[in-house]
């Protein structure tokens, strides 16, 4: 038996070898979706131009304005003398941002009874509103008393990524998007392929089972998903700095869990699909819901009920909150046992429908 | 499977009722079969006459819907599984992979069907050097000439020495010298006592054959060896020289007793009536009448008028009730992927 499925996989593997294209897109594609959801797509602005209004002077207000620039939000291109230079140069679109600290800053520091200083926002642009305000809202750190109640009441305290970088979120994430891209198109398509070419029918008047078709087939592509989960790793950790808190065992352990389902379910496809187009059409009705839905891009919290029943039913969405909770947070398997069970529970159902509609036939 | 039931001399395949519709389409229409070992059996009819399918089904690839057939002692579809190591299939298509070289798909076939690395190497390089593939061993199958893949697809086909070959129109891609050699090959193949099922449209090939049945339109309208169909043609055949071909040919056409006319060269050549005596002495004696002179003789049947008698004629009669249709058969299934 395995000799077979060694034959097969073999066969497969000089197929890819030869299909310049598709070998280039099991790299290439991890490696611009990397520069281009690590670098383009940034939730949160970074290195706003901002302006500072300094009429208290003293250590603190200095200390302040040191720790805005350190958090690297805001980068103080100019320093103005009156509340009224700020708005002009806010018009003028040279700052996003002002911050203006009181003569009498000194003494809300002490009486805590108003906000310590102002944060002028441009509104102009949501999202760096948005951003800035979520910036009033969260401590300046290292000075533990000094502005304490001083903004609001409810400290936001950012667990995990403290830096609010978006990379971070997206990179482990992206994995499970890249995955689902290699499986539920090449992999059908590879198949659907031999089906066309009239390969298939040659290949089932052979003793190799349906099994063994499948097993040799499918082989080479868990091989190409692990290569191109360490990619995604590899380049995260060296690009933007993803820290890896969890066990690689544990992370592994749940990439082949996701290799398998979107397999199972690559597989579903090319026992429907007739041709190739109509596998990449497949394909494509499963990608674009996992890519909006899954919590890659929008917060599952927020979304409506019907998504959210949608996003239950995609194994990327269990993936990717394996994968995070185990690349940010540190989890172990054991304390994620509810995405890994329905990821398991998804693979289970779709091997049994492959099951039932492969036959090695031709009718 | 028992070793002895199959070397004894009983048929290599043996078909009883074999039916098999795509829907309401009958594709194979109760095909009773019985073919002898260590020859090569033909399957002649037209496109869409059911070859393909029928072939098909002789090794599992589809089922029957109703029937049964024995195929080596293994009854099919069945024991399909326990047939296939002793069986080759050569699809009508060429179906190997095109981008893979020459060798490596005959390394893939031989792995496939089990050979231990001994066998591989010996076996490859015999079929290399035997089908003239040596120097093409490292190119891709996909730049090879017709006749060279098709080389190729019987090497494939008979790696792991299968007792029985099925071929389904192997050489329709093919020029007529790669042909001949095709078929000098399976001679060869035959002499070592494997049995080879053969589908064709060609009459050359079929003549070639030791057994033949013809097919139309799913029902098996003629059977036995090409000699036999010859002899026993349900019809007189006749050759007619004339001066003006066109004016014998309309003398002819809407007589009740001629079957078929057919233009050779300054020839017309006519299917008449078994029933007719005198067939010479009455085309004659017609043509007399149109002001036509010219000479008429009897001559014997080629194949090709066997062909004609078993097919066109049911094909005639059949459009002249407005009925059966040639079944189409569906687009993964039939005959209909290659045109």
């Amino acid at each position: 038996m395995l000799f077979r499925i060694r034959a097969i996989a073999t066969k497969e593997v000089r197929q890819l070898r030869r299909d310049r294209l598709t070998f280039g897109m099991i790299v290439g594609i991890p490696l611009i979706q990397m520069l281009l959801f690590g670098y383009a797509i940034n939730f949160d602005v970074r290195g706003l131009s901002a302006g500072v209004v300094d009429e208290a002077h003293t250590s603190t207000s200095r200390a302040l304005i040191a720790d805005v620039v350190a958090t690297g939000v805001l980068k103080i291109t100019h320093h103005a003398r009156s509340v009224g230079e700020l708005q002009s140069l806010m018009r003028g679109g040279e700052i996003s941002v002002g911050l203006y600290i009181p003569a009498d800053f000194e003494r809300r520091r002490i009486e805590r009874d108003r906000p310590v200083a102002q944060l002028l926002v441009d509104g102009s642009e949501p999202t760096i509103e948005g951003i800035a305000r979520g910036f009033a809202a969260m401590p300046l750190p290292g000075r533990d008393g000094i502005y304490q109640a001083a903004t609001s009441i409810f400290e936001v305290r950012t667990e995990y990524n403290p830096e609010k970088r978006t990379a971070v979120q997206v990179v482990p994430a992206l994995i499970g998007v890249i995955l689902s891209m290699t499986m539920m198109m090449i992999t059908p398509v590879a198949i659907v392929r031999e089906r066309e070419r009239g390969n298939l029918e040659l290949l089932i008047t052979t003793p190799a089972s349906s099994f063994e078709l499948m097993a040799g087939k499918l082989l080479p592509y868990v091989f190409i998903g692990l290569i191109q989960t360490t990619l995604v790793l590899v380049l995260g950790v060296l690009l933007f700095d993803v820290p890896i808190n969890g066990s690689l065992v544990a992370l592994y352990v749940a990439a082949l869990l996701f290799i398998a389902a979107t397999l199972a379910l690559g597989l579903l496809a090319s026992t429907i699909a007739q041709t190739q187009m109509q596998a990449f059409q497949m394909a494509f009705f499963v990608l674009l819901p996992s890519i909006l839905l899954s919590g890659f891009v929008f917060p599952f919290e927020g979304m409506p009920p019907v998504a959210r029943a949608i996003a239950q039913a995609l194994p990327l969405t269990h993936f990717i909150e394996l994968v995070r909770g185990i690349v940010l947070r540190g989890s172990t398997l054991a304390e994620l046992r509810l995405p890994a069970f329905k990821l398991l529970a998804f693979l289970g159902v779709v091997f049994a429908l492959v099951t039932l509609r492969f036959h090695k036939r031709l009718d | 499977m028992s070793q002895a039931a199959e070397s004894t001399g009983g048929p290599a395949i043996s078909a009883r009722g074999r039916t098999r519709s795509f829907g309401k389409q009958v594709a194979v229409d109760h095909v009773d079969l019985d073919i002898p070992k260590a020859q090569i059996y033909g399957f002649l009819g037209p496109n869409g006459s059911g070859k393909s399918t029928t072939i098909r089904m002789l090794c599992g690839l589809l089922r029957p819907s109703s029937g049964e057939c024995v195929v080596l002692g293994h009854s099919v579809p069945r024991d399909a599984e326990r047939l296939r190591q002793k069986i080759g299939y050569m699809t009508q298509r060429f179906s190997l992979w095109e981008d893979l070289t020459v060798e490596e798909n005959l390394d893939f076939m031989a792995r496939i069907f089990g050979l231990s690395r001994e066998q591989r190497i010996a076996r490859m390089s015999q079929r290399l050097s035997e089908y003239r593939l040596e120097e093409l061993r490292s190119q891709r199958a996909g730049t090879l000439s017709g006749g060279q893949k098709q080389r190729l697809a019987l090497a494939a086909a008979t790696l792991h020495e299968p007792q029985l070959l099925l071929l389904d129109e192997p050489t329709s891609a093919v020029d007529p010298q790669s042909r001949r050699d095709f078929w000098e090959s399976l001679f060869e193949l035959v002499a070592r006592g494997t049995t080879i099922l053969v589908s064709t449209h060609y009459m050359d090939e079929a003549e070639r054959c030791h057994g033949l049945a013809i097919l139309d339109r799913g029902r098996l309208v003629g059977e036995g060896s090409p000699r036999q169909l010859m002899d026993s043609i349900e019809a007189t055949v006749i050759e007619i020289e004339v001066a003006d071909i066109r004016g014998a040919r309309k003398a002819l056409d809407n007589q009740p007793f001629v079957r078929s006319v057919a233009q050779l060269g300054t020839r017309l050549h006519a299917l008449l009536d078994r029933s007719l005596s005198d067939p010479e002495v009455r085309v004659k004696a017609l043509l007399k009448e149109k002001g036509i002179e010219g000479t008429v003789e009897r001559v014997r049947a080629s194949l090709e008028d066997v062909f004609v008698a078993a097919t066109g004629f049911t094909s005639d009669r059949g459009a002249d009730k407005g009925s059966a249709p040639t079944p189409a058969l569906p687009r993964d299934a039939g005959e209909g992927a290659r045109h």
